[in-house]
């Protein structure tokens, strides 16, 4: 698996592209015509609409576009978890933690905790084993934060 | 399995499977995966709303990517509170308009003695930092230490995937 070595260069939004990133980060209608409902309320064509959600997610504006699972809901578990990582071993350990589907998502961050990765799992079960593989891969200690209380508020990030 | 988990019959767990890669960007996306999945457009429809109601889906919606957005300084800032003032505390940061998380989390001491989570993400250090300063001033009657640990590289980002064989 390729690490992405740099973040993309932001993309030139338009104030119609910003409207829709705006939108749809929340309640996306569970209707026959989504998008055309979604339109309606922005002032666009549902074309226009459709044509400019396919760019922006082919430009990786959007990381996803879809229904987001609470993985407790379903009996699983998130675990926020740090390691400590060499820096000449990183990118080796990079691989061996990013290679496990449990990982959902993975930040080099700038701190003697330098690798932050989240798993997210169907069973609690799984949390447990997947950290304890991933210490048996690499030697290294995995450090474990579950979290213990949301402040959740919501989502938005102004575009 | 931990409390209140709910059982997804074999059907959603289809459904879930269908649209995990994402939703059709389509005129009738729900019809398109109900093709896939071989029930009706309503029924889709009518699933997926329960699988809200009952929360196992938290939302239909678009993750943006911060870096795409200009947002290239994503900023997890940590911070030491007294036990007996973190949930309240945590309430106040977590309803702070750019805190996208918050989180209560365990300590792991001796090394790390921050219990509470809270990202920020900004157009620069410099935002984020005006951020976090706004954060302190929130915290500081009750905070025994902070941190900030900015994010150098993403390495991965995929989310959460139901396994093929599980269930």
């Amino acid at each position: 698996m390729m690490l992405q070595s740099k973040p993309n260069p932001p993309i030139a939004l338009d104030e119609l592209d910003r409207k829709i990133i705006n939108r749809l980060q929340d309640a996306f209608p569970l209707v026959p015509n989504p998008f055309a409902r979604v339109a309606l309320q922005i002032g666009c064509t549902e074309q226009d609409l459709i044509d400019r959600v396919t760019r922006l997610r082919d430009q990786g504006v959007f990381t996803r576009f879809g229904p987001f699972l609470d993985a407790a809901a379903i009996g699983g578990d998130f675990c926020l978890c740090a390691m400590s990582v060499p820096t000449e071993r990183f990118d080796e350990v990079a691989e061996f933690v990013n290679g496990h589907p449990e990982v959902a998502h993975n930040y080099e961050r700038a701190h003697a905790f330098n690798m932050w990765f989240v798993l997210a799992t169907e069973t609690e079960q799984e949390i447990g084993a997947t950290a304890n593989a991933i210490e048996q891969e690499t030697g290294l200690s995995v450090a474990r934060f579950p979290k213990l209380e949301e402040y959740f508020i919501g989502f938005r990030v102004a575009a | 399995m931990s409390e209140n988990a709910t059982i997804l019959d074999p059907i959603d767990r289809k459904l879930i499977e269908a649209t995990q890669a994402g939703l059709p960007i389509a005129h009738r996306p729900y019809a398109e995966i109900a093709r896939r999945v071989e029930l009706t457009e309503a029924d889709v429809i009518a699933r997926l709303e329960q699988l809200i109601r009952c929360g196992v889906v938290r939302r239909i919606a678009a993750a943006p990517n911060h870096y795409a957005l200009g947002m290239m300084a994503n900023g997890m800032t940590v911070w030491d509170i007294a036990d007996e003032f973190v949930s309240e505390i945590g309430r106040d940061v977590g309803a702070l308009p750019f805190v996208t998380h918050c989180y209560r989390r365990p300590r792991a001491l001796p090394a790390w003695p921050y219990n509470l989570f809270a990202m920020v993400h900004g157009t620069s250090r410099a935002e984020v930092e005006v951020k976090r300063a706004e954060i302190s001033r929130l915290v500081n009657s009750v905070c025994r230490g902070s941190d900030i640990l900015y994010s150098k590289r993403i390495l991965k980002k995929t989310g959460l995937r139901l396994s093929q064989n599980g269930g």
